[in-house]
This record gives C-alpha cells, sequence and structure tokens, in this order.
C-alpha cells in the first residue's frame, strides 16, 4: 500500500499549483476568500481564463479539448482549485450537458453545443427539479407535445440554479404520460432560454442571496432537433449522467482551505484572554472535522484507485463523498459562525472600527446558505437509500 | 410540583396568542421587518395595552409584580410569531437593570413610563474580544466634579436603534458600573443594523458622553452581581422564547411530513423521517423542561450558584436543541425550507440566533462545569 502520490503526480499538482498562483486574477480570488457575490461575468471570466489554458474541460475527449488526463490528475486539478479559492466551475454546460452529448448527442448536436461550452460563449442550466418532483424525479410534469417538427412545452421547473445567467437549459419533459412506468415516456431535451414563453422567476433564499429560480414554460416551441437521444428514453440520458462523474462532490480541496480559514479565525479570535484555537472544546471541534477530513480525502483516493485499476466508478458508494463531504462543509461554515461568537449577529456589514467588518456578517448567512448542499443533488436521505438498496442490498 | 399555568397566567397567555393570531401573522411580520425601522410602534401600543411590559416589576409603578414563570407564556407566543419588537431588551435586561439596581427616584423616573409603553430601555454592554464573558467591559467612566464621562465602544446591542434610555456598563476606580444614558446625550451615537434574524440592533459608540451623578444605577463599582442576575433572567426569558419557535418549527415541520408527497405517498411514511421528528420532538420536551427550570431558578433560587447553575444548564440544553431542530426542520422541508418566503427558514434564523445569544452551548457547558455542585 501507498498512500502517496506519484512523482508524475506530484510534478502535475505543484504545476496546477503555480498555474493557478499565477493565473488567478486577485479580483476574484479575495471575492472567493471573502464570500462576496459571483456575478455572470465574473464567472465566465474564470471559466475563459481555463479554457484559453486549454485547462477547461480535462474529462472531455481529446479530439474535443479534453486533457488526457488520468482520474487522479483529474481530481488533482479538481482538488487544487478548491484550495486555491477559484470561482466554482458551473457544472451544467461542461460537466452535464457534455457528458450527454458525448454518449447521446448526434454529430450536428456536438458541433453546435461543444465548442460554445468549451468557450463559455452559452451558459447552461438544469431544468429537472418541478415543484412536485423532487427526490421523486421521474413524477415530473412538465409537457412536451409534438407538433410537426416542433415540441409545444408547457410546465414548470423549479429550483433552477443560475437560471437567471442562463443561455441555455437541458430539461426533462414528458413526452408520453400512457406508459405504464413513469420512468419511461420522458425525454431530455434541450432549450434556448431566449424562446417566447419562457419565464425566471427569482427564488431568494433565507441567506437573502439569488442563486436559484423558478422556470416557467408556457406553449414554448422547441425544435424536434433538441430532442437528445430518443424520445421517451430521457431517464436514460439522466441515470447515466448521475453515474458518470461524481468523483469531486467530496469538495476535499475547498474543504482543506476553509479549514484553513477557521483555524486562521480561530487564531484571531479571543476567548478568556487567549486565543479562541487554545480553548479545548473549540479546538476538539475543530480537529474532529480536520480528521473526518483526512478519511474522507483517502476514501476518495481509495475510490480513485479503484477506477484507475478497474475502469469502474465504484457504483454506489460514492455517495458516502456526497454525505460525509456535505456535512463536512456545513460543520466547517457551523463552527466558523460559532468562532465569533456574538458577533455573528449582524446581517450586514456595519463597518466599525471594532465591531462586524463585511467578511464577518457573511458567515451567519453562509452558515444558512449550506444547509441546502446536504438538500440538493440528491438529498442526503436519498444517497443513504441508494447506498442502501444498492451497495447492501436492503 | 405544579407546571400548570395560573389563573392569570394562562390569561396573558390567551391575549398574547389572540395577537398573535390576528395581528402578527407571518405577513404582518414581514411588513413590519421589511419597514424602515423594522419594528412596529403600534404593535409596542398593544403590548403595553395587554399590560405584558408591566409583568415582572413591582405594582408600586404599575406593574404586576411577576417574574419570569409569569412570562414564560409570553416569551414562548413571542417565539412562536417571531415578534421582532424589543420586549426581551426592554423588560427582561435594560428596565431590569433599572429596576433591580436603581434608586427609588430612578424606579419612578423610568419604571411607569417603561410598562405604559412610552420609553423603551436598552442595555449596552458586550464589547469587542469579551464574547460571553460578563466581567470584560473596558468602556471607561471618569469622574468629572459631580457627574462622569463615557468612553468607549459598545457591541450588538439588541434594541438599541429604538431604545429611549440605555443602560451603559463601564469600569469606574471602583470597578465595573451602569449608568443610565439618554439616547440623545451629546457624543453617543448608534450604528444601526438588521442582525440574521431580522431583529434590529447597533453599535453603541460613547465619545465623552457627559453625564450627571444620578446617572450612576446602584453602588459605583458594584454592578457585577447585578449584571450576572439580570443577564441570567434573561437568559431564562430568551430559553422560554426558544421553546415557543422550536414548537412553532416542529409544528410546521410535521405538517409538511404530513402534506407532502413523494413517490406516491406522504414523506412523513418513511420510517427514517418518522424517527427524525420523533428526535425533534424529544429534543423540544427537553429543551421545554429546562426552560421551565431556569424560569422557576431565576425567580425562587436563595443561592446565586443554584441560580447559575441551572441558568447554564438550560441554555447549553436549549442552545443544542435549537441547532437540532432548526437544522432538522430544514433538511426534512427540502428545498423549499431553504426560501425566504418559508416561515421555516425564519424560524431557524432566530432559533440560529438564541443558540448563540447570552453564550452559545459551549460557554454554558464550561460554566456549568466551573460552577459548584
Ligand atoms: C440551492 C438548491 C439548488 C438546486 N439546484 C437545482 C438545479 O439547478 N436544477 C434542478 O433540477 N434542481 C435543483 N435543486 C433541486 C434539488 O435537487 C431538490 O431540492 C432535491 O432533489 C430535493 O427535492 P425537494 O426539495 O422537492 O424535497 P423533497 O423531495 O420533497 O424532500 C423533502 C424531504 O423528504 C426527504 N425524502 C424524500 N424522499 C425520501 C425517501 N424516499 N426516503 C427518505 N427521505 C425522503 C428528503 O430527503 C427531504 O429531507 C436545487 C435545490 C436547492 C436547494
Amino acid at each position: 500500500m501507498d498512500l502517496n502520490y506519484s512523482a508524475d503526480e506530484l510534478a502535475f499538482r505543484d504545476e496546477v499549483r503555480a498555474w493557478l498562483a499565477a493565473n488567478l486574477p486577485n479580483d476574484l480570488r479575495e471575492k472567493v476568500s471573502g464570500y462576496a457575490h459571483l456575478s455572470r461575468d465574473d464567472l465566465l471570466r474564470w471559466h475563459k481564463i481555463l479554457a484559453k489554458k486549454a485547462w477547461i474541460a480535462p474529462a472531455w475527449p481529446k479530439e474535443w479539448g479534453g486533457n488526457d488526463w488520468t482520474v487522479v490528475q483529474r481530481y488533482i486539478f479538481e482538488e487544487e482549485c478548491g484550495y486555491a479559492g477559484t470561482p466554482p466551475l458551473i457544472p451544467f454546460g461542461i460537466a452535464m450537458c457534455a457528458p450527454v452529448l458525448f454518449k447521446f448527442g448526434t454529430e450536428a448536436q456536438k458541433k453546435r453545443f461543444l465548442p460554445r461550452i468549451y468557450q463559455g460563449e452559452d451558459f447552461w442550466c438544469q431544468g429537472y427539479s418541478e415543484p412536485g418532483s423532487g427526490s421523486d424525479l421521474a413524477s415530473l410534469k412538465t409537457r412536451a407535445v409534438r407538433e410537426g417538427d416542433h415540441y409545444v412545452i408547457s410546465g414548470q421547473k423549479i429550483w433552477t440554479t443560475l437560471a437567471h445567467y442562463a443561455d441555455w437549459i437541458f430539461c426533462l419533459v414528458r413526452t408520453d404520460s400512457s406508459m405504464s412506468k413513469r420512468q419511461e415516456g420522458i425525454s431530455f431535451i434541450l432549450i434556448d432560454m431566449q424562446t417566447p414563453g419562457i419565464t425566471v422567476r427569482p427564488l431568494i433564499l433565507m441567506d437573502g442571496g439569488h442563486e436559484v429560480n423558478e422556470v416557467f414554460f408556457d406553449n414554448v416551441k422547441v425544435p424536434v432537433e433538441n430532442l437528445v437521444f430518443e424520445e421517451n428514453k430521457g431517464w436514460t440520458v439522466a441515470k447515466y449522467l448521475l453515474g458518470h462523474e461524481r468523483m469531486n462532490t467530496g469538495r476535499i480541496g475547498a474543504s482543506k482551505r476553509e479549514l484553513v480559514k477557521l483555524k486562521d479565525l480561530a487564531r484571531k479570535e479571543i476567548k478568556d484572554g487567549k486565543p479562541l484555537i487554545e480553548d479545548m472544546r473549540f479546538r476538539d471541534k475543530l480537529f474532529r472535522v480536520e480528521i473526518e477530513l483526512t478519511a474522507l480525502e483517502i476514501t476518495n483516493l481509495r475510490f480513485l484507485d479503484q477506477m484507475r485499476r478497474t475502469g469502474q466508478p465504484p457504483g454506489a458508494d460514492v455517495s458516502i463523498l456526497k454525505i460525509r463531504g456535505t456535512e463536512i462543509q456545513q460543520t466547517l461554515t457551523e463552527l466558523m459562525m460559532q468562532a465569533i461568537g456574538p458577533l455573528a449577529q449582524p446581517f450586514e456589514a456595519v463597518g466599525s472600527a471594532g465591531g462586524v467588518d463585511a467578511y464577518t456578517s457573511t458567515l451567519a448567512p453562509r452558515y444558512c446558505s449550506y444547509r441546502k448542499t446536504s438538500i440538493y443533488a440528491g438529498s442526503n436521505e436519498i444517497q443513504r437509500n441508494i447506498i442502501a438498496k444498492m451497495s447492501l442490498g436492503l | 410540583m405544579n407546571f400548570d399555568s395560573n389563573e392569570t397566567q394562562q390569561l396573558l397567555a390567551d391575549a398574547v396568542l389572540r395577537f398573535a393570531a390576528k395581528d402578527y401573522d407571518f405577513e404582518a411580520r414581514k411588513r413590519i421587518v421589511q419597514s424602515a425601522d423594522g419594528w412596529s410602534e403600534s404593535v409596542w401600543n398593544t403590548i403595553a395595552e395587554m399590560g405584558l411590559l408591566g409583568i415582572p416589576f413591582s405594582a408600586d409603578y404599575g406593574g404586576f409584580g411577576g417574574g419570569a414563570a409569569d412570562l414564560m407564556n409570553v416569551m414562548d407566543a413571542i417565539g412562536s410569531a417571531l415578534i421582532v419588537e424589543p420586549f426581551l431588551p426592554t423588560v427582561g435586561l435594560g428596565a431590569q437593570l433599572v429596576a433591580r439596581a436603581g434608586s427609588a427616584a430612578q424606579h419612578a423616573a423610568i419604571l411607569p413610563s417603561v410598562i405604559e409603553g412610552k420609553i423603551k430601555v436598552a442595555f449596552a454592554h458586550t464589547e469587542k474580544h469579551a464574547r460571553y464573558d460578563l466581567s470584560k467591559v473596558s468602556t471607561q467612566a471618569t469622574k468629572t466634579g459631580n457627574g462622569w464621562n463615557l468612553h468607549g465602544e459598545k457591541l450588538i446591542v439588541l434594541g438599541a436603534p429604538m431604545a429611549d434610555r440605555i443602560v451603559v456598563s463601564a469600569r469606574t476606580v471602583a470597578g465595573i458600573s451602569l449608568f443610565l444614558v439618554d439616547r440623545t446625550a451629546p457624543g453617543l451615537t448608534i450604528r444601526p443594523y438588521r442582525t440574521l434574524d431580522e431583529v434590529r440592533a447597533g453599535d453603541v459608540v460613547l465619545s465623552n458622553v457627559r453625564v450627571s451623578g444620578d446617572a450612576l444605577l446602584g453602588t459605583d463599582g458594584h454592578a457585577p452581581p447585578v449584571i450576572e442576575a439580570v443577564t441570567d433572567f434573561a437568559i431564562a426569558l430568551l430559553c422560554a422564547e426558544a421553546v415557543g419557535a422550536m414548537k412553532s418549527a416542529n409544528d410546521a415541520t410535521l405538517e409538511y411530513l404530513k402534506t407532502r408527497k413523494q413517490f406516491g405517498v406522504t414523506i412523513g411514511t418513511f420510517q427514517t423521517l418518522q424517527h427524525r421528528m420523533v428526535d425533534m420532538m424529544v429534543s423540544y420536551e427537553q429543551a421545554k423542561s429546562m426552560a421551565c427550570l431556569a424560569c422557576s431558578k431565576v425567580d425562587h433560587a436563595t443561592d446565586v450558584n443554584d441560580r447559575a447553575r441551572a441558568v447554564a444548564a438550560a441554555k447549553f440544553r436549549i442552545a443544542e436543541a435549537c441547532r437540532h431542530i432548526s437544522q432538522e426542520s430544514i433538511q426534512l422541508h427540502g428545498g423549499m425550507g431553504m426560501t425566504e418566503e418559508m416561515k421555516i427558514s425564519h424560524t431557524f434564523r432566530r432559533l440560529t440566533m438564541i443558540a448563540q445569544q447570552f453564550g452559545d452551548a459551549d460557554h454554558h457547558l464550561a460554566r456549568y462545569g466551573s460552577l459548584a455542585e
């Protein structure tokens, strides 16, 4: 057994680290580390910097701009980005729509969409969830009726992350409601957000932020050529995507960065005349999460190693990364909030000499916001159901 | 032993519940917190008319002569409806300090107006780096002729923006003392803000504020025991408020489990969620018991240590329950729980803040352990 990266992998890590240090613009770095709001431009600017370096889509086939990296290299790259505090890579185009097109798309669809996704010319969002269909996605009701060479789509999506930034949305819609199995009769379709009949309405979350939306479809005409794979076979597409690449759901790198910030904060905060980090109660909690994170990192590496050897992702066990990864992220935000004690209360920066600055005032809202991580992308209850059923045979 | 409310307590509780149902539903609250001042004068007047402001003050000044136990139901209703008006800062802290430390003249000058709802009193105590340590005061009070000169900065003063008077703790040569300061005093500025739970608070900056000799509340240098007693009283009330907020969170979550359908059934039929809901209910009952203990002890304990230990235990338990119930109620609501438009997300925010106000779980666990058995 050897838990260490190989010399090549270490060299790769150093290369990535050095490049990120030199190429992540300072203003973006500061925004990310200060938990400031990132605009569409911020996200796309970083996307384009990576695209220029040809590092935006490592997992893509080489002829489309992929990097032929090993799974370990891909993991290292993602974790280094997290650790460096780059803006998040918005997955909807690069990591969701594109793999679907590689597997199921026509040549025309690939040529039309992939280069624009790569260059950051189109911003994508994901239209799966509906008001009545969250965990039970297969019950979705948004209808697409074939009329000549168009589908006419009516219904509602909800929780659509960054739909207000998006040029395109990929959707699961019901094309046939007569099927006995609900999973049949669903189709995967690409929709231009500018099409008449689409309304995007913001949903404000409890930290006051606007990241998700409701998207309404009122007789929206979508050309038939935007259908991906066969009509009524959308569930196959969705399932492929779910199992596709979930190796970075643990967000180890980002959590490591947050841990460093938590320690910084705990060194600065004073409790009973001493730095908070010397307080046994706080210290124990901090180290507990650090050890949990170490364990998760090694679990993640074990999965990668398995994948490297077998070529297969480790199936349902990957849900462990989602469950524990989000729990760690949530614990970190909670400890940050507890670290600042009474100063967690102001909801807006006060900017006084002795009081609360902009950074401090983001910590409690951030704790609130991170409750979402155990709900979205398959709630942690659903992840446990998956493990129970698929891995444990219960 | 008797855990029932007496007749008067029940009447008060009914009145508050009626008021909350009629005039303080979630929509009404939303309008209030979004208004420029973030509180409602007419709500305050109603609270005064119901006699709630007089509950813990002597009948000599128009009060009811009660204690924390008499306020439990009121605090419970405040927690449940997420009432943002500065009831606790005034009744539990500011005016409470006047009542316990002040002279007869100070009582007469302040308490009747508080009880009638004419003035509000805040308590400015917390300072930078003090965290939850009540003895960390560096604001200075210097004797000048027959008055005092106050200089320093106080943080997160609950109810400061709407307060008419502010009780300020400051250090004199004799030790920590209390001063009753008019909010319009030259040199006093308030930087107001919203808190996470949509209450209005502020930082109070005292820049050589001159007050007369009779602004001193109680004996020079002898404030710490009063500050501790009043803070414990306020914590007991806060525990009762938390219990109301937890109940509201549990009720909303239970209702959601019974109505939200996924996979063709209500999600409450999933046993894993049933057990989670049961644990939330257990947390609530344990928290409620500790709120009873705290309110009873701040009213009746003859021994300071006995009181402090009970309050520390209660606040520890309640902070943990706040965290448990608030987190689970969001999780079980799924995406809906995350939204601004659902009351549950506001109850979450309030419970999150209560857990950290006047000392978090760690602080009170340590405090409990440090007090003699
Ligand atoms: C911030 C955020 C961003 C999102 N972004 C997107 C996006 O971009 N695109 C998109 O399509 N969707 C998105 N979602 C939606 C997300 O995928 C759903 O919220 C999630 O699937 C849960 O569905 P729900 O909210 O309807 O909760 P429900 O499914 O109603 O669940 C409520 C509760 O019941 C539990 N539960 C449900 N079924 C079971 C079961 N069988 N066993 C045990 N427990 C169960 C859940 O775990 C949860 O605790 C986002 C959500 C959030 C909060």
